[in-house]
């Protein structure tokens, strides 16, 4: 009984697993903790461990099985829970590390990578647990080694909430100052959002949103390399066709994460959610982004005409995605983040990219500004400011945007910083020299645009 | 999509030599596996065997498997990988 898929199929799959890095980036068990809400907080701190090790027991065992079976790598195992703020609301201490740190160990004894969801969501106003978090957040990203850590504070439906805006910029800057010693990597794990989304998979932006399920599987799938070569396949094809390469190299992707993503929730006895079709890249040579952007005629990434080359992009990945599974979801599109990108740090390196550029292409990509290292000496208001134009382009055009940066203490421009595996290394951006603190320490809400009255 | 976990698809893949197909059926029959469908090309001495086989009567894992039959393709200069069929339906076909 032959099989009905033609020879061409199968070595195309073949080539795509063992040499253009398709891989599964990760499976993300979604937990609700809603239930864990206790004014003491070792009660709280107990109920969430007894829960998270309960339900993500077996998370690893499972992707590393399926991983086997299907011979298609699941890279990271990852937990989101919901919104800390919410969860905590109601706890009396006065600060919430200690939540963070039940979180880091149930981490560790599930043994996956990273937890997401020491998050708040403040895009109108904050409760007095959403302050205690935003307060929380440096000390808690220095004293953990798995948390992440996410604040919304716009969105299109309720505006730009500035004062939140402000609180971020200084929590920023505070959790580079508190791991200085590693160059700032506690604002590598720390996101601004604005229109975040509640199925997530990816880190370090991953919450279990209030509209979640009890407990869901979410499934990111990843694989710039693969299409980066079908791009480089056809070097001088129109647009028409280049999209349409794209889209059919974007829906096998998402197939495959629906398979893998479908199998390990069926294993693990929970339902499987969504797949995120989100071209991530990795420092991994033939993993990027750019070098997409670049493969379709641009001498560097940066350069003019890289923003309408990106927009493509993620508009065909997202049309390809879409009829590919069931339930797309997450945040679907091409990342550009900088230090996980070989070819946006050479962009960067052969100062073809700067920040400027970076924001413009964030109206197109899916995600935001993202690991962008810049000079230790910027000031918090600066850095809330950059957040608030971030916002201030998600907000208007209905999209989610995020700020992931990180002001290496005792760096400057022209140094370069290294954070290790998955988050890569980056030389150090400039930033605008002239202040926007003035600006800033107004506070209030930027109201939400006309288009929020859509009722 | 009807799910059959048993169904494998085989294929080797490098310079031509003599015995690769001999080496690969001696393999799988030693295991109990049966081949379903074979075909072979050769494109410029570049030698490409696909097979189709059905696990269901083999008494070692699927990634046991996988391991050997990668040794007997390091032996022979070929590479040889193993990958459930679900795999290719579900990439291929709506």
């Amino acid at each position: 009984m032959p099989i009905s898929i033609s020879n061409a199929e199968i070595l195309e799959t073949i080539q795509m697993i063992e040499s253009e890095n398709l891989d599964i980036r990760t499976i993300t068990m979604g937990i609700s903790l809603r239930d864990c809400a206790h004014p003491d907080i070792d009660v709280l701190c107990d109920k969430i461990y007894q829960k998270i090790t309960t339900y993500a027991k077996d998370l690893v065992k499972v992707g590393e099985e399926v991983a086997e079976d299907y011979g298609i790598p699941i890279i990271n195992k990852r937990i989101s829970v919901t919104p800390i703020s919410i969860v905590a609301d109601s706890c009396e201490a006065p600060d919430y590390v200690k939540i963070a740190k039940t979180l880091d160990a149930a981490a560790r004894a599930v043994g996956v990578n990273f937890i997401g969801g020491f998050s708040a969501l403040v895009q109108k106003g904050m409760t007095k647990g959403d302050e205690k978090l935003i307060q929380s957040i440096p000390q808690a990203l220095a004293e953990t080694e798995f948390v992440c850590a996410s604040v919304n504070v716009a969105s299109s439906k309720a505006g730009i909430n500035m004062d939140a805006v402000r609180l971020m910029g200084e929590a920023v800057k505070k959790s580079a100052e508190l791991t200085a010693d590693n160059d700032g990597l506690g604002s590598a794990k720390l996101v601004v959002f604005c229109n975040a989304v509640e199925d997530n998979p990816f880190m370090a932006g991953a919450f279990h949103g209030v509209g979640e399920a009890e407990v869901v599987l979410n499934v990111g799938v990843s694989g710039p390399g693969v299409v980066l070569n079908a791009v480089r396949k056809i070097p001088d094809a129109p647009f028409d066709e280049l999209a349409t390469t794209i889209k059919h190299t974007a829906f096998k992707v998402t197939r495959t994460g629906e398979l893998v993503g479908r199998e390990a929730a069926k294993r693990l006895g929970i339902p499987f959610g969504i797949v995120d079709l989100s071209l991530a890249p990795t420092p991994a040579i033939g993993d990027s982004v750019a070098d997409i952007l670049e493969a379709m005629g641009l001498e560097r990434c940066g350069t003019h005409g890289t923003t309408a080359a990106l927009a493509m992009l993620n508009d065909a990945v997202k049309k390809g995605g879409a009829m590919a599974s069931s339930h797309v979801g997450g945040l679907s599109g091409a990342f550009i983040p900088v230090s996980e990108d070989a070819g946006m740090i050479r962009a960067v390196e052969e100062d073809a990219l700067h920040l400027d550029k970076l924001e413009a292409m964030t109206c197109v990509c899916s995600v935001g500004l993202d690991m962008i290292a810049v000079p230790g000496d910027t000031s918090a208001e600066t850095i809330a400011a950059i957040i608030a134009d971030e916002a201030a382009i998600g907000m208007i055009n209905k999209k989610t945007t995020a700020v992931r940066i990180i002001p290496v203490p005792g760096k400057k421009v022209g140094e370069t910083v290294v954070f290790g595996g998955l988050l890569g290394y980056a030389p150090i951006m400039a930033v605008n020299q002239y202040q926007s603190s003035k600006f800033i320490q107004r506070g209030g809400r930027i109201p939400a645009p006309i288009h929020a009255l859509n009722n | 999509m009807e799910k059959n976990t048993n169904r494998v698809v085989v294929t080797a893949v490098g310079k031509d030599t003599k015995g690769i197909i001999a080496a690969v059926s001696t393999a799988l029959a030693e295991r109990d596996i049966n081949i379903l469908d074979i075909s072979q090309t050769i494109l410029q001495e570049f030698f490409t065997m696909i097979m189709v086989v059905d696990m269901t009567d083999c008494q070692i894992s699927f990634s046991n498997l996988k391991e050997e039959l990668g040794l007997l393709g390091q032996k022979h200069g070929v590479v040889i990988s193993c990958q459930h069929e679900e795999i290719f339906q579900y990439m291929h076909r709506i």
